[in-house]
């Protein structure tokens, strides 16, 4: 672990793989140390935001370091099922690079349970990674200018749901009518860090 | 009287802010809030508001709203002309107009009312986040804003004296950031080293900055990771965007230096063409 620092008010912990990451965030989401306002996992860190007023960024470190991981970060709570059309205009393209036929893509994508590892690049947007090991799929070479709501896509070894119309370069293997983030409902947002997530393929591709 | 202003003119571009939505970064929905916190602030403060209260955050002026009732206003940040309750909290009778001109110096201009402007919170805030699109709509010629009622006394102050957002150069503190070491050994003398000028593609989000770049050493991929606002960070290009209130939750380029958190406030308070100076420290 080692503790970068992020200006008068954040410091970002880095580590050494996704699986630290998320053991070290389900720590501190379960338990804040006072004066953080914001834990940000991410890909090889987290960033922890403090409240200058209640805390100081030594104390925090301090309270970082005596942290304990939590190994089994993922949620007890119910799986989260999407349905899904699998008619994403890049499938023959993924199953070509994995060497596969479209509908083993389709079978292994439903086949594994995924969890939500983190977010931040948009609301409601979580980057999904299932424990099989079985995806490392490259981006689009040239981003697409608008990718539709409801697109579940696959990027490195991780899969996605876009929560809205927004530019991206992820690989759109189908796509799901449930909205991943939707002002009225609480929480807003489907896809939080440690929920479990499973797609269910429904056809009428 | 029901306790309203009519916007009669925005001005280039009105928003309503407050103090944003902390705690939900890890959910993608970044904090947001008035760019120029210390000013908005004090215009709370001026008229009795607690600190959580929406205020309007006007960029380069232009705003104009009529009241619907006797309210107590404030404007605070950038002077503008004919502003007549600059730092001085003062009362705008039913029907009056509050007009502001363009400011001679300073970008962004604060108004509060007394009871907080009372739109409707979007996630637990009423601040609007240009990136994200959430939070009420940008402010436009037509709205009736509500206005809520007063809870707190008034503060007894009739002036706060505090300087206007100066019109030249800025000297701001500047911290290492996580990936200094991911750039050349004569990066920082050269961040730290001469000036650089605001242009014109910077907003809420943050500041693009022209002036000379930094060079890499590691030119591998930074894999994305959260940032806070003052984030300096590097682009392909070398040259450095300062991150304002609207940033991204997370980032993909090497974030070399943050500005000291309260000097981010002045920050926000530079035009296109000004220039800013980081003076390195360590606290």
């Amino acid at each position: 672990m080692r503790i970068l620092p992020s200006g008068t008010t954040a410091l970002l912990v880095e580590l050494e793989a996704l699986d630290d990451v998320l053991a070290l965030y389900a720590a501190l989401a379960d338990q804040r140390p006072d004066g953080v306002v914001d834990v940000v996992p991410a890909a090889r860190t987290v960033l922890l935001v403090t409240d200058p007023a209640v805390t100081s960024l030594a104390a925090v470190e301090a309270a970082v370091r005596r942290t304990e991981p939590q190994r089994d970060r993922r949620d007890a709570g119910e799986v989260v099922e999407l349905p899904v059309v699998y008619d994403g205009e890049d499938l023959a393209d993924v199953a070509a690079l994995m060497e596969l036929q479209p509908a083993e893509v389709i079978r292994r994508h439903t086949g594994d349970e995924w969890t939500v590892a983190f977010g931040g690049f948009a609301p409601g947007f979580g980057y999904l990674t299932s424990t099989s090991g079985q995806w490392n799929v490259p981006r689009r070479s040239s981003p697409r200018t608008r990718v539709p709501a409801g697109s579940v896509a696959l990027a490195g070894e991780f899969s996605g749901v876009y929560p809205r119309e927004s530019p991206g370069g992820w690989q759109l293997i189908g796509r799901t009518e449930v909205a991943v983030f939707d002002l009225s409902r609480d929480p807003a947002a489907l896809l939080r860090p440690g929920n479990r997530v499973r797609f269910v393929d429904v056809g009428g591709a | 009287m029901t306790r309203a202003v009519t916007v009669l003119d925005t001005g280039p571009l009105t928003t309503v802010q407050d103090e944003g939505r902390p705690g939900q970064a890890a959910l993608g929905i970044g904090r947001s809030g008035a760019c120029d916190r210390a000013s908005a602030r004090l215009a709370n403060r001026l008229v009795g508001n607690g600190q959580d209260a929406a205020v309007l955050e006007v960029t380069f002026g232009g705003l104009a709203l009529r009241a619907h009732a006797d309210l107590v206003v404030v404007t605070t940040g950038a002077r503008c002309p004919a502003a007549f309750a600059h730092n001085a909290p003062a009362l705008l009778r039913a029907g009056a107009v509050l007009r502001l001109g363009m400011p001679a110096g300073g970008l962004r201009t604060y108004v509060a009312i007394r009871g907080g402007f009372a739109v409707a919170p979007v996630l637990g805030s009423r601040s609007t986040d240009v990136l994200s699109g959430l939070g009420p709509p940008v402010v436009q010629a037509g709205d009736v804003l509500p206005v809520g009622r007063p809870e707190l006394g008034m503060p007894g102050i009739d002036l706060a004296p505090v300087a206007d957002p100066g019109a030249g150069e800025l000297s701001v503190r500047v911290l290492p950031g996580p990936r200094r070491d991911w750039f050349a050994d004569t990066a920082w003398a050269t961040l730290t080293g001469q000036p650089y000028t605001v242009t014109s593609e910077s907003n809420r989000i943050g500041l693009r900055l022209d002036g000379p770049a930094l060079e890499r050493r590691r030119t591998d991929e930074l894999p994305s990771e959260g940032m806070v606002r003052g984030a300096l960070q590097i682009p392909p290009s070398g040259r450095p965007v300062l991150f304002l209130a609207d940033h991204p939750v997370t980032g993909g380029y090497p974030v070399v230096g943050y500005v000291a958190d309260d000097d981010v406030d002045l920050c926000a308070q530079l035009r296109p063409g000004q220039t800013v100076r980081f003076r390195h420290t360590t606290s």
